[in-house]
């Protein structure tokens, strides 16, 4: 598997951006994450860190590159030779999601705009196992890939100030999950009692670029139970080792 | 041994050089806006050029010391009394127990830094002591907050007189290098932006300034793509937006250009109705 040609730029003096043809794609993924580990694994001395979007790479160095284009070259060079591989190895996640229409305060409009009963607005979004692209606009907001179609739906019309945590939306072609309450304009069809981003862990939030995630509808009461557990400490992520 | 704070000012926060290494959660960078001015008040008392200062925007607090020690404030120019003396910027000066400090207007620029005798000591949280919510529990100094610092032993003293505080560090021109969408605008569009003074807007902050000046623009919306500090966003709409210390980690506006590190500080002293220049330069 190969992507050829990616630009090769300087971003300011203290960043190397790499970017492929614009496209939103599980398999360019796949080879972006490939080539950030190999990147990471061999400038662990000056960059401080790599991060990818759908179709680009950022190479952010802690200090002022001497020689930008020797940095360029060198990162070319690391790609050479390797065989890159056509599967991944991520963690699957399961995050339970209360549809019930204390939360999912948009699930009518939707129903009215798209022409489905609510109960196929559930199982439509249930279904897909989501591909977590990147994580960006907000500390913790996911990026994820595969919303189906029937579920397109734009933005209010003006943004509501105060979205809950955990609310759990959909915006013209993407879903994703606040992590804070904040603003936002995106249609809220259900919560997630998980807690998505943790400031007081080491690692704010379990997610990694590429894993993958699976909504699961459950109850009011489930949903309960969940948040106490969540409350004090005791919950759990469910994840596994999914090859893709 | 605290300050207390008896008017928290405009908008006054504690940063030091920004949290490293959380991109891939989303976290935005933080730290001092203009990092210039924020190293000399360290070095003036002989601080680590990392210690968490005091960061004061446009009106400025008033604070009342609980021990004696040591602290520098540096800018370009504000009208400060301590206790019932008008000082000026960039020197060091000694604090008693119980001195009151009140920073009223900032006359030039629009910040100025207050760091003390070995640095605040605050909880670092991923590796910062930068005030950014969620990450740190608020977004700034409010009235009634006591902010610890280090004790401060005065036969430890040493002068820094050599360290000096350039003015002229902060002209009007910013000089940036091309960002990763310039080629695509017009040859038109690339002069008029290099040519064109513009003056910042009122919406501007520790994320993002906007420009006043709005320009016909050629270039579409782009799929997600990593931002810095330091980023000039050309919108659709043809609004240009610079993006600060505390910007996102990823936009969908076109790159433009990049500031150089020196454009930052310089801009991070600018406020409304002030104007610039963009210069390019190659790397």
């Amino acid at each position: 598997m190969s992507y050829k040609n990616p630009t090769f730029s300087a971003f300011g003096k203290q960043a190397i951006l790499i970017t492929w043809e614009e496209i939103i794609d599980e398999k360019l993924l796949k080879f972006i994450l490939q080539y950030k580990n190999i990147i990471q694994q061999n400038t662990i001395k000056e960059s401080v860190e790599v991060i990818n979007t759908y179709n680009s790479l950022l190479v952010n160095y802690k200090f002022v590159i001497d020689n930008i284009y020797n940095e360029i070259s060198d990162i070319k060079k690391l790609s050479e030779g390797v065989q890159f591989s056509d599967t991944v190895e991520v963690n699957q996640f399961s995050i339970p999601v209360c549809y019930d229409e204390k939360f999912g305060i948009d699930l009518e409009e939707i129903s009215v705009k798209n022409k489905l009963e609510v109960s196929e607005i559930i199982s439509l979004h249930t279904q897909p196992n989501y591909t977590v692209f990147f994580t960006g606009f907000l500390p913790g907001f996911l990026y994820l890939g595969g919303l189906k179609k029937e579920l397109y739906i734009s933005r209010k019309k003006s943004p509501r100030l105060n979205v809950k945590k955990g609310a759990v939306g959909i915006g013209e072609k993407q879903t994703g999950i606040y992590p804070q309450n904040s603003a936002g304009g995106w249609q809220l069809i259900g919560n997630s009692p998980l807690t998505f981003f943790d400031t007081s862990a080491k690692n704010p939030s379990p997610f990694q670029a590429g894993d993958k995630l699976k909504f699961e509808a459950i109850s009011l009461k489930e949903y309960d139970e969940i948040k106490k557990q969540v409350t004090n400490n005791s919950f759990q992520f469910q994840k596994e080792v999914y090859e893709y | 041994m605290s300050i207390k704070i008896l008017q928290p000012g405009l908008f006054s926060t504690i940063q030091d050089r920004g949290r490293v290494g959380f991109a891939k959660f989303g976290i935005p960078k933080s730290g001092a806006m203009d990092l210039y001015s924020a190293k000399i008040a360290n070095l003036l008392l002989g601080n680590s050029e990392n210690e968490a200062l005091m960061e004061i925007t446009l009106i400025g607090p008033k604070l009342e010391f609980t021990e004696a020690t040591q602290i520098s404030i540096t800018g370009l120019s504000a009208s400060a009394k301590l206790n019932n003396d008008e000082i000026g910027l960039n020197k060091v000066f000694e604090i008693k127990k119980g001195d009151q400090l009140h920073i009223k207007q900032i006359s030039q620029g629009a910040r100025i830094y207050l760091a003390v005798k070995g640095g605040f000591e605050i909880e670092e949280k991923l590796g910062s002591k930068s005030m950014y919510a969620p990450i740190t529990n608020s977004s700034k100094i409010e009235k009634g907050d006591e902010i610890s610092y280090h004790p401060f032993n005065f036969s430890e003293e040493k002068k820094h007189a050599h360290i000096k505080f350039n003015n002229d560090y902060f002209n009007d021109e910013l000089e940036v290098f091309a960002g990763p969408e310039f080629e695509q605008l017009s040859e038109t569009m690339k002069a008029n932006l290099l040519r064109k003074e513009f003056s910042i807007s009122k919406n501007n902050s520790r994320m993002a300034y906007q420009l006043e000046e709005k320009l016909e623009n050629n270039l579409q919306a782009i799929l997600t793509q990593p931002v810095l500090p330091g980023t000039v966003q050309f919108t659709p709409s043809g609004n240009i937006i610079i993006l600060m210390r505390d910007c996102q980690t990823t936009g969908g506006y076109p790159r433009i250009f990049q500031l150089t590190e020196e454009s930052i500080n310089k801009l991070a002293q600018k406020k409304q109705g002030d104007k610039l220049t963009f210069r390019l330069i190659n790397l």
